[in-house]
C-alpha cells in the first residue's frame, strides 16, 4: 500500500514545474521588499519632521559614481550567469570578479559618505529623525549589498578552485536574482533619499 | 498486500524501536530534516506553549472572577496578559498550523519532502528558540536595572510604552527579539511551503487538482511574506530606538506613536487571516470526508481564499478607529472590513452546500467542524458590528472586542485544530484517538467555550475595559465575570481530557491502518505513520480525489474533469 497510487490511464504528459531555487528566491525577494517598503514609508513619513538639524539639503551629496557602479554590476553579473550557462567558467569568473569590484566600490563610497556625515557634519543615528531614518534605510540596503558580496565572493572562490561547472549555472542565476533585487532597491532608495527627500 | 497487512498490525514506530537508546533518539530528532518529524516537533512544542499560555489565561480569570480581588498583583497581571497574547499568537497558533502544514503538504501533493529540508529544520529550531527566549525573560528580564521580569507592554506593545524611559530593564527587549526570531522562522517555513507547492508536485497534480488544504496554505504563506515582514521591520526600528538611541517612535523628538500602530496592525490584521486560513483548510478536508461528498464549489473556494488574502491586507486600521484618522479613512476601513465578509460568506455557504444532502458521520472531527461553522459565523457577525466605526468607538478596547476575537481564535481556529488532531492523529501515530474521550472533550469544551465567550460580550457592552486588573462590585460586571471564569475552568478540564487522550491513545489506541476514514487525498494512501520516504514510487494523479479513483475504478472523478 505504501507503493504507488497507480491510476494508469492516460499516457504521461509533459510534466514540468518551476525551479525551486528561483521560486524560493522570489519569495525571499517579496518578503524583503515588504521590509524595505516599511523603512521607505518611515523615511518619507518623517521627511522634514526633524526638530533639529542637520537637514538632508545641508549634508547629502548625490552619489552618482557609486550608483553607476552598483547598477553596472547588474550587467556584469548577468554576463557571469550567461557565460556559465555556456560552460565558459573562466570568463564567468572574470565577470564575477568585476561584479564584486563594482559592488565593493559602492560599499567604499557609502563608508566614505558615512564618515563625512558622522565626523564632519555631526549627524549620527541619534541626532534627529533624519539621522535615524537615513542610517537605518541606507544601512539596511548596505547590509544587503554586503551579504550579496559575501555570496558572490564565495562563488568566485569556488570558480577559481575549479569547483564550478555549467551545472551550477542555475544556482548562480538564483544568486544573481538577489543581486538584481539589491540593485533595484537602490534605485528606490536613491530616488527617495537623494532626489525627492533632499 | 502483504506489506499492508504487516503495517496495519504493528504501526512502525521507527524512533521508539531504534537501537541506541535515549541519546540516539534525541540525536535523531534534533538532527532530522524529515518534514514529518519537524511537523510533529512543531505541534508538540505548540502544545507545550498552549498549556503554558492557557495557565496564564486561567490565572487572569481567577483574578477577574470576583470584584476587588488580589489573587495576583497588578504588575503580574500586566505580564500575564502580555505573555498570554504573545504566546498564543506566535508560539501556539503559528507553530501548530505550520506543524500540520509541514506534515501534510508533501504527503498530499505526492512529494517525498519539502523543497528545502534543511531550511525547514532551521525555521523550526529558530522558532522554538524564540519561544524559550520569551520565557527566559522571567529569569533574566530585570537585567542590571532590577525593574520588571517578563514583558508587560501588551501584545501589541504600543509606543511610547516600549521606549527605554518607560520600559527600563530588558523585558521589552526579550519580547522584541523573540518576535523578530519567530518572524524569521515563519518566513522560512512560508517560503518552504510555497516552493514545495509550486515545485514538488507529483505527476498530474496540477494546481487545479491540489487538495484545498494545500491551496489555502499556499495563500496563507504568501500572506506571511507581506504581513510578517512589516512586523520584522518594525521590531528592527524598535531595537534601533532602544539600543542605538533612534527616534522612530520617540514622540519627544518628533517621532510618531501612531506610526507604530500602523506598522503593527499592517502585520496584526493579516495575521488573523494567516491563522484562520489553515483552520479553513482543515475544514475543507474534513467536512467533505464526513459528509461523504466532494467539496462543493472548489474553484469558488480557491477564489474566495485568494480574495480574502488580498482584502485582508487593506483592513488594518479598523483596529485604530479611536485614534482619530478622519472620516475618509474611517469610511474606507469600515468598507474594506465589511467587504471581507463576502468571500468568507462564500466559504460558509460552500461548506453548508457540502453538508447538504450528504451522508453525515458524526465522528469527533466532524463534531468540531460543525461547531466551528456556527461559531465562526457568530464571530464574523460581531466582526461586522465592530467594523462600523461609530459602533467601534463605543466598544473599542472593551471586553466585547476581547470576546469577539476569542470567538475567532478559540471558537473557529482552536476548534478546527482539535478537529485536525482527531482526524490526522491516526496518520501521524498509527493509532486512533479514543472516540469516547473525544466526545467528552468535545461536549465539555463546547459548554466551557460558550459559557466563557458568549457571556464575555455582556460586560463589554456594559463598559468593562480590557486589561483592567480588577473592578468595583457596584459596576454590575461581577456575575458575568464569574460565569466567564467558571467556563474557563470547564475548558481547562476538557483540555486535560484531550491531553490524556493524546498520551493514552499513543500507547493503547486502536490500530488505525492506512485509511481509517475512507478518505480521498494522497496522505491516506501510505502506511500510518508513513515511511520516511513517504512514497516508494512517485504517485500519479488524474483528479482532485486520487484515492476515490483508486477505490472506484468504475466511476473515477477523472471522467468528470
Amino acid at each position: 500500500m505504501s507503493s504507488a497510487v497507480a491510476v494508469p490511464h492516460q499516457p504521461a504528459e509533459e510534466w514540468t514545474q518551476p525551479s525551486r531555487g528561483v521560486v524560493g528566491m522570489a519569495c525571499l525577494i517579496v518578503a524583503e521588499s515588504a521590509i524595505f517598503i516599511i523603512f521607505v514609508v518611515a523615511y518619507i513619513f518623517y521627511t522634514g519632521k526633524s526638530l533639529t538639524g542637520p537637514t538632508p539639503q545641508q549634508v547629502l551629496d548625490l552619489p552618482i559614481f557609486a550608483t553607476v557602479c552598483l547598477l553596472s554590476s547588474s550587467i556584469t553579473v548577468h554576463f557571469a550567469v550567461h557565460d556559465l550557462h555556456l560552460n565558459k567558467v573562466a570568463r564567468s569568473a572574470w565577470w564575477l570578479a568585476a561584479t564584486i569590484l563594482l559592488g565593493g566600490i559602492f560599499i567604499v563610497f557609502t563608508a566614505l559618505e558615512w564618515y563625512k556625515l558622522i565626523v564632519h557634519d555631526n549627524l549620527t543615528i541619534r541626532t534627529n529623525l533624519f539621522g535615524t531614518t537615513f542610517y537605518s534605510l541606507v544601512g539596511l540596503h548596505a547590509s544587503h549589498v554586503l551579504v550579496g558580496l559575501l555570496m558572490l565572493s564565495l562563488a568566485l572562490i569556488f570558480a577559481i578552485r575549479g569547483k564550478v561547472t555549467h551545472h551550477h549555472a542555475e544556482r548562480l542565476e538564483v544568486l544573481s536574482l538577489y543581486w538584481h533585487f539589491v540593485d533595484a532597491v537602490w534605485v528606490v532608495v536613491f530616488t527617495v533619499v537623494y532626489v525627492l527627500g533632499r | 498486500m502483504a506489506t499492508q497487512t504487516s503495517a496495519t498490525a504493528t504501526p512502525a514506530r521507527a524512533p521508539a524501536s531504534s537501537p541506541g537508546g535515549f541519546f540516539a533518539l534525541v540525536t535523531e530528532w534534533v538532527t532530522t530534516v524529515d518534514h514529518k518529524k519537524i511537523g510533529i516537533m512543531y505541534i508538540v512544542y505548540a502544545l507545550l506553549f498552549l498549556v503554558v499560555a492557557g495557565v496564564e489565561a486561567l490565572l487572569m480569570r481567577i483574578q477577574l472572577a470576583v470584584p476587588n480581588n488580589h489573587f495576583v498583583d497588578p504588575e503580574t497581571f500586566n505580564r500575564l496578559f502580555t505573555m498570554h497574547g504573545t504566546t498564543m499568537v506566535f508560539f501556539v497558533g503559528m507553530p501548530i498550523l505550520f506543524g500540520f502544514g509541514n506534515y501534510l503538504i508533501p504527503l498530499m501533493i505526492g512529494a517525498r519532502d519539502m523543497a528545502f529540508p534543511r531550511l525547514n529544520a532551521f525555521s523550526f529550531w529558530i522558532s522554538a528558540f524564540a519561544g524559550f527566549l520569551l520565557y527566559f525573560s522571567y529569569f533574566a528580564g530585570s537585567g542590571l536595572y532590577g525593574a520588571g521580569t517578563a514583558p508587560d507592554v501588551g501584545w501589541f506593545a504600543y509606543a511610547p510604552l516600549t521606549a527605554r524611559v518607560f520600559s527600563p530593564g530588558h523585558s521589552t527587549d526579550y519580547w522584541t527579539l523573540s518576535i523578530l526570531l519567530s518572524g524569521i522562522g515563519s518566513l522560512g517555513t512560508a517560503l518552504n511551503i510555497v516552493a514545495t507547492t509550486l515545485c514538488m508536485r507529483c505527476k498530474g497534480m496540477k494546481l487545479s487538482r491540489l487538495p484545498l488544504l494545500v491551496w489555502l496554505y499556499l495563500v496563507t504563506s504568501c500572506m506571511a511574506f507581506v504581513a510578517i515582514s512589516p512586523l520584522t521591520a518594525a521590531q528592527i526600528m524598535l531595537l534601533i530606538d532602544r539600543y542605538l538611541g533612534g527616534h522612530f517612535f520617540d514622540t519627544q523628538a518628533g517621532g510618531s506613536a501612531v506610526l507604530w500602530m500602523h506598522f503593527f496592525w499592517i502585520f496584526g490584521h493579516p495575521e488573523v487571516y494567516i491563522l484562520v486560513l489553515p483552520a479553513f483548510a482543515f475544514a475543507n478536508e474534513i467536512i467533505p470526508v464526513f459528509s461523504r461528498k466532494a467539496i462543493f464549489g472548489y474553484p469558488a473556494m480557491v477564489a474566495a481564499t485568494v480574495g480574502i488574502g488580498f482584502i485582508s491586507l487593506g483592513v488594518w486600521a479598523h483596529h485604530m478607529f479611536t485614534v482619530g484618522l478622519g472620516p475618509s479613512a474611517n469610511a474606507f476601513f469600515t468598507f474594506t472590513t465589511m467587504v471581507i465578509a463576502v468571500p468568507t460568506g462564500i466559504k460558509i455557504f460552500n461548506w453548508l452546500a457540502t453538508l447538504w444532502g450528504g451522508n453525515i458521520h458524526f465522528a469527533t472531527p466532524m463534531l468540531y467542524a460543525i461547531a466551528f461553522l456556527f461559531q465562526f459565523l457568530v464571530a464574523g457577525l460581531t466582526g461586522i458590528m465592530l467594523s462600523a466605526s461609530p459602533f467601534d468607538w463605543q466598544l473599542s478596547s472593551s471586553y466585547f472586542v476581547v470576546a469577539h476575537f476569542h470567538y475567532v481564535l478559540v471558537g473557529a481556529i482552536l476548534f478546527m485544530i482539535f478537529s485536525a488532531f482527531y482526524y490526522w492523529y491516526p496518520k501521524m501515530t498509527g493509532r486512533m484517538l479514543s472516540e469516547k474521550l473525544g466526545k467528552w472533550h468535545f461536549w465539555l469544551f463546547l459548554i466551557g467555550f460558550h459559557l466563557t465567550f458568549d457571556f464575555m460580550h455582556i460586560p463589554g457592552l456594559l463598559g468593562m475595559p480590557r486589561r483592567i486588573y480588577t473592578y468595583e462590585a457596584d459596576r454590575g460586571w461581577a456575575i458575568w465575570n464569574l460565569i466567564v471564569s467558571s467556563g474557563a475552568f470547564i475548558q481547562a478540564i476538557a483540555t486535560l481530557i484531550f491531553v490524556y487522550n493524546l498520551v493514552h491513545s499513543w500507547f493503547k489506541g486502536e490500530v488505525a491502518g492506512p485509511d481509517p476514514w475512507d478518505a480521498w487525498t494522497l496522505e491516506w494512501s501510505v502506511t500510518s505513520p508513513p515511511p520516511s520516504y513517504n512514497f516508494a514510487t512517485e504517485p500519479v494523479v488524474e483528479s482532485r480525489r486520487p484515492l476515490w479513483d483508486l477505490k472506484h475504478p468504475e466511476d473515477p472523478d477523472a471522467s468528470y474533469e
